[in-house]
């Protein structure tokens, strides 16, 4: 796959799906008005289909509000104050891109289902939400589930999220996610509370999907681990501020700040090893 | 010396909803475990093994079904008043949710100074200096001690729960999954803390986790769980030597120290093995 030019030529050709997303500029600060702290710093990103862009950092660095001020979700008491969004360099709305451009998958999947609807009730109100709906609905979301590895779907659609485990609740949002065909994915912490069995097998999933559907993902972790099985490249937050971003190999190989180093330090120091001086 | 010893311990949960009785579900069949003091135990499995049913057991927060936890050679059921007070005192727990085990309303010298009220004859004064000394014990700073739970980070509050465990100057510290909500860094910087706290006072540690990568440098014996049976117990340093499906499972499972594309050597160096404590 070819990767489009950042800023497409004039007339701008219309490409049948955007080949980069990227965030520019982006600040966010609490406060209603935004006069609080600063909690995301003119931070710019670029995603490429195919490729898996690792957001990492400590608690509280920013990885989750960026996700969040991106695609216009920001909780209340938090204001973006400047920056923007671009598919294939054509700015959109942060709004336009949730769902159609990009799913989005969290932390706890349990918490991301209503307790009283069923699977197939939150599959068919995402194909719904999406405009998708239709005589084919059943076989997209069987098809999207087989893609997710959820191999009897007519035993899981009937049931609660209260019925099923971690790990298959967190299987049934990547279905959901990969109902709406939308080229970009961000995976906010998508593993983490998962026993590491499940996580191994919900990443080796995530890499297929790369693979498979050239799948562009945003992949916020605290865990250097996650970062080495699945990342291409790797952003570095500092208190909202982007300190380093680079290729994996480079991070782990040759990582330039502090932040850098003392996270790859204490991952590594779990194997025995040492970061190489 | 032997501390605490699980004989055949089994344990079945049965749910009721209105409509009667559920399915009964073994947690437990028929285990046996047993701590001696000073060492560190780890106590390894996946999701649903047992390992945190094992742990409230051997912390007589649940009594089993069949089979005898005993205190230094006594059954729990059997020990008397003074014994029963003793047992209380030098067993403590560390949970893995750290906010859901602290009142809210309570700041952290209350937290910390509940064990010493209920179980020591401290006076109000000497409870205060042991406080101090604690929050100094767990490199927390004094000032942290007037506010409450929801003022200081995640990883503040896990050590404000161990400075409560080790209050009464427990015998042994039960670890339920004690770090896992931490960053990865202040994961191994905690266990680096216990660590230094068993050399200075002797202290037994019970390690439940799932996590294969924290046990080799924590633990000196690793027992593995699965469906509710210990399957293999083996030093930690062999943990190369885990042979059941269950332990190989987890060891498939144990994230990559380095991207694929990398080799070791290239990036870091294995130091020089550490002096065995």
């Amino acid at each position: 796959m070819t990767a489009a030019p950042p800023f497409p030529t004039s007339p701008a050709p219309v490409l049948p799906t955007p080949q980069t997303l990227s965030i520019e500029g982006l600040t966010v600060a609490a406060g209603h008005d935004g006069a609080g702290p600063v909690l995301v710093r003119d931070l710019t990103l670029e995603l490429r289909r195919g490729r898996v862009l690792a957001l990492v950092g400590a608690s509280g660095s920013g990885k989750s509000m960026t996700c969040m001020a991106a695609l216009g979700t920001l909780p209340p008491g938090t204001r973006t104050l400047s920056g923007r969004v671009r598919l294939n360099g054509a700015e959109c709305a942060p709004e336009a891109l949730r769902g159609r451009e990009v799913a989005t998958i969290l932390q706890n999947p349990r918490s991301a289902f209503n307790p009283v609807r069923t699977m197939r009730d939150h599959a068919l109100e995402t194909l719904a939400a999406l405009g998708l709906a239709g005589p084919d609905s059943e076989a997209r979301i069987e098809a999207a589930m087989a893609e997710a590895g959820l191999d009897e779907p007519a035993r899981i659609l009937p049931l609660h999220a209260f019925e099923m485990s971690g790990g298959m609740l967190q299987r049934m949002m990547i279905a959901l996610a990969l109902l709406a065909e939308a080229p970009f994915l961000f995976a906010d912490e998508p593993t983490t509370d998962l026993d590491l069995v499940v996580q191994a097998r919900i990443l080796d999933l995530l890499q297929r999907l790369v693979a498979a559907r050239g799948l562009g993902v945003l992949l916020v972790t605290h865990d250097m681990g996650v970062v080495a099985r699945l990342a291409d490249e790797v952003a570095v937050l500092d208190h909202g501020r982007l300190v380093e971003c680079a290729p994996v190999e480079e991070v782990f190989g040759a990582p330039r700040h502090p932040v850098t180093r003392m996270l790859v330090a204490a991952h590594l120091a779990l194997y025995g090893l040492e970061l190489a001086p | 010396m032997t501390l605490i010893r699980a004989d055949g311990v089994s344990r079945t949960y049965r749910s009721f909803s209105l409509v009667g009785a559920g399915a009964a579900r073994t947690a437990l069949a028929g285990v046996s475990l047993s701590v001696a003091a000073g060492e560190t135990v780890a106590l390894l499995g996946r999701s649903g093994c047992g390992k945190s049913t094992l742990a409230r057991l051997l912390c007589g927060l649940e009594r089993p079904d069949r089979g005898t936890v005993s205190y230094r050679g006594t059954p729990l059921a059997r020990l008397d008043r003074a014994g029963a007070r003793r047992f209380r005192r030098e067993v403590q727990m560390v949970f893995q949710d750290a906010p859901g085990a602290v009142n809210p309303r309570f700041d952290i010298r209350t937290i910390i100074a509940e064990p010493l009220r209920h179980l020591t004859s401290l006076d109000a004064s000497a409870r205060a200096r042991r406080v101090d000394e604690l929050l100094e014990m767990v490199e927390l700073p004094a000032s942290l001690a007037s506010m409450l739970p929801s003022q200081v980070s995640g990883g503040q509050l896990q050590r404000v729960c161990i400075a409560r465990a080790l209050a009464p100057s427990p015998a042994l510290v039960v670890l339920d999954e004690a770090v896992s909500n931490l960053d990865l860094h202040l994961q191994a910087a905690t266990l680096a803390l216990l660590k230094r706290l068993q050399q200075a006072s002797g202290l037994a540690y019970l390690f439940v986790t799932h996590d294969l990568r924290l046990v080799e440098r924590f633990a000196a014996r690793t027992v593995v769980m699965d469906a509710g049976t210990v399957v293999e117990e083996t030093p930690s340093g062999a943990l190369v030597e885990l042979r059941h499906p269950a332990s190989l499972l987890l060891k498939s499972a144990i994230l990559p120290p380095l991207p694929a594309r990398m080799p070791v050597r290239m990036a870091a160096r294995m130091p020089a093995p550490a002096p065995v404590a």
